[in-house]
């Protein structure tokens, strides 16, 4: 018995070593130190306070940290994932349910390596990857616009994550393996405004987010970014070779796009899109046309080329009842003399990114939900059609829209992507 | 011309009807139910307002051709002048009518809601009745009216 214990004795020990490599392995991995709390600061300049407003803009901070009727900025969005649903939380100065007792480290550690100030693991919904490479200035500029303002005492909803995403220091293993992005350094070559625009795009803007396809961990692929993505039922369009396609953008569409306008040939942003583009509306048009160009300048991907089978001649006998129910219900507006167009100018139908899309998607989603009022602005609005239409009608309609559109590329999969969006909503 | 069956307040009428004619119009034009009203002819109002099986519809932008098997609903289905419907109750002991021309169409909207929901707060109704406009500004009057059917004691905001 005794030689057989010495004979295993290093085994013994290497076991013990590995399994306290390890334990130390886990802590640096898995573990992260709590910053200490401080009282909320409050001496900003007044020039730093609307740098930070534009850089807080420019983020998107309040689409996601805003719920609809809830107070600017105090969280509670529920944010639908494959792996359950989180919770914005609330980035308003209170010092018990919101960042009023995050130093500005503390905060510059949230935006770049996605940790509380308490040292747990925020989930990658909220876009550290992007955040992190935004300049130092333009962190400290939006931690002192949000500390400015009024701090509002909304507790954060608790997720409903499933197993084994409720475990947060998981997402360590998440980061470990999608968190490189580097500080953007300007292009030397490129324009001042150039630069500027892909700053936004790739920091702050984090238009990836929702316009790269996801991997099966939520994780944007890699070498496919930008390439366009779906986002609550509807597409992201892909953002590279926008110049070049079939149904191309020019610059002036493009900025006029950005800022919410309804734009001759593309239409106007609806869906998540919408309160983006208001966002950029408020911003200085600059910033629009820096996005603008940089976008214009990204080539189309050739490793990723949409295909569809065009050989299908669905629907053809579903002509008359589109044209029937186009005048029964959409014609009031987007006939070519109905007043919107005529008075207001509003572009024709079968000129719009939507219909002129390769998937249905986003237009049978506008169709289904229409465009929501925006308080302040007398349009674009258009009713939902949800409850009006039923998935024959809407394929009717889409077949007939999509024919006037795109004669030679019929829209094949209307009825599959209808069942699957209203179940989505339901 | 196409004959059309219409299931409209629990009764099956079938009228000759052009298919693409807005379910508003036939409702006005062929059964007499005159309640729903024409305002903007764009979903933009929502006086024309009806419930579609359980759901409010904008009546002039929905075609009759496709509401086959569906229940249509209007405010006549609520109650009458003389024995008015609880909601419709309400409405009256707030006044929460001044012209009265949006009102079919907010108790229909609001009906459809208390269905779905019969204890909504406030800010669901606000928000649930974004889509109907009144021109006189009775909004206040008419989220108390609603307050007041889904047990709220209807004070004022």
């Amino acid at each position: 018995m005794k030689g057989r214990f010495l004979r295993s004795k290093p085994l013994w020990i290497s076991a013990a070593v590995v399994a306290s490599l390890g334990a130390i392995g886990a802590v640096v991995l898995m573990w992260r130190p709590a910053i200490e709390p401080v009282e909320r600061p409050r001496t900003f300049s007044s020039e730093q306070l609307q740098r930070g407003a534009r850089v807080v803009e420019a983020g998107d901070c309040a689409v996601c940290h805003t719920r609809p009727g809830g107070q600017h900025l105090a969280g509670g969005l529920p944010l639908v994932t494959p792996f359950g649903t989180l919770y914005s939380t609330n980035i308003t100065p209170d010092p018990q349910t919101g960042i009023g007792q995050w130093s500005l480290p503390a905060f510059e550690r949230a935006m770049r390596e996605g940790i509380s100030r308490d040292g747990h693991f925020l989930y990658p919904a909220f876009p550290y990857v992007h955040y992190r490479r935004m300049t130092a200035e333009d962190i400290a500029d939006a931690y002192a616009y949000l500390m400015s303002g009024p701090a509002v005492n909304s507790p954060p909803r608790e997720n409903r994550m499933n197993f084994p995403m409720n475990i947060r220091p998981l997402v360590s293993f998440w980061n470990l393996l999608f968190l490189h992005a580097k500080p953007l350094t300007p292009m030397a070559q490129q324009s001042d405004t150039w630069n500027r625009g892909r700053y936004l795009v790739e920091g702050p803007g984090h238009c990836a987010g929702c316009h790269s396809p996801l991997n099966l961990i939520g994780a944007e692929k890699s070498g496919e970014s930008l390439s366009g993505g779906v986002v609550d039922g509807w597409e992201a369009p892909s953002l590279l070779g926008m110049a070049h396609r079939a149904n191309a953008w020019s610059n002036d569409q493009l900025v006029s796009y950005l800022r919410a306008e309804v734009v001759d040939g593309h239409g106007t942003a609806a869906g998540p899109m919408r309160p983006v583009s208001l966002g950029l509306a408020a911003l200085p048009v600059g910033d629009a046309q820096a996005i603008a160009e940089y976008l214009l300048s990204l080539p189309a991907n050739k490793a990723i080329t949409e295909t569809q089978d065009a050989t299908a001649n669905a629907g053809l006998s579903d002509q008359s009842t589109g044209a029937l129910l186009f005048a029964s219900a959409c014609a009031g507006c987007h006939a070519a003399a109905a007043p919107m167009r005529e008075i207001d100018g509003r572009p024709s139908l079968d000129r719009t990114s939507a219909l002129q899309a390769l998937h249905p998607r986003n237009f049978l989603k506008t169709v289904l939900e229409g465009i929501p009022a925006t308080p302040g602005l007398p349009g674009p609005v258009m009713p939902p059609f949800a409850a009006s239409l039923d998935n024959d009608q809407l394929t009717a309609l889409a077949t007939y829209l999509r024919r006037q559109a795109r004669p030679d590329q019929p829209w094949t999969d209307l009825s599959a992507t209808l069942e699957a969006l209203r179940q989505e909503t339901k | 011309m196409t004959h059309l069956t219409l299931n409209v307040n629990g009764s099956a009428q079938t009228l000759e009807l052009e298919p693409d004619m807005p379910l508003l119009y036939a409702l006005r034009n062929h059964l007499g139910l005159n309640g729903a009203k024409y305002g903007c002819g764009l979903g933009q109002c929502g006086a024309c307002t009806v419930i579609v099986d359980d759901q409010p519809v904008f009546s002039c932008l929905t075609p009759c051709a496709g509401l086959d098997g569906k229940k249509v609903r209007t405010v006549e289905s609520l109650g009458t002048a003389e024995h008015p419907g609880p909601l419709q109750q309400a409405f009256i002991d707030k006044q929460a009518a001044q012209c009265g021309y949006c009102i079919a169409g907010m108790l229909m909207r609001a009906q459809a809601l208390l269905e779905s929901n019969p204890h909504p707060d406030e800010e669901t109704i606000r928000e649930h009745m974004a889509g109907n406009l009144c021109r006189c500004g009775t909004h206040l009057r008419i989220i108390e009216a609603i307050s007041l059917v889904a047990g709220q004691n209807g004070s004022a905001p």
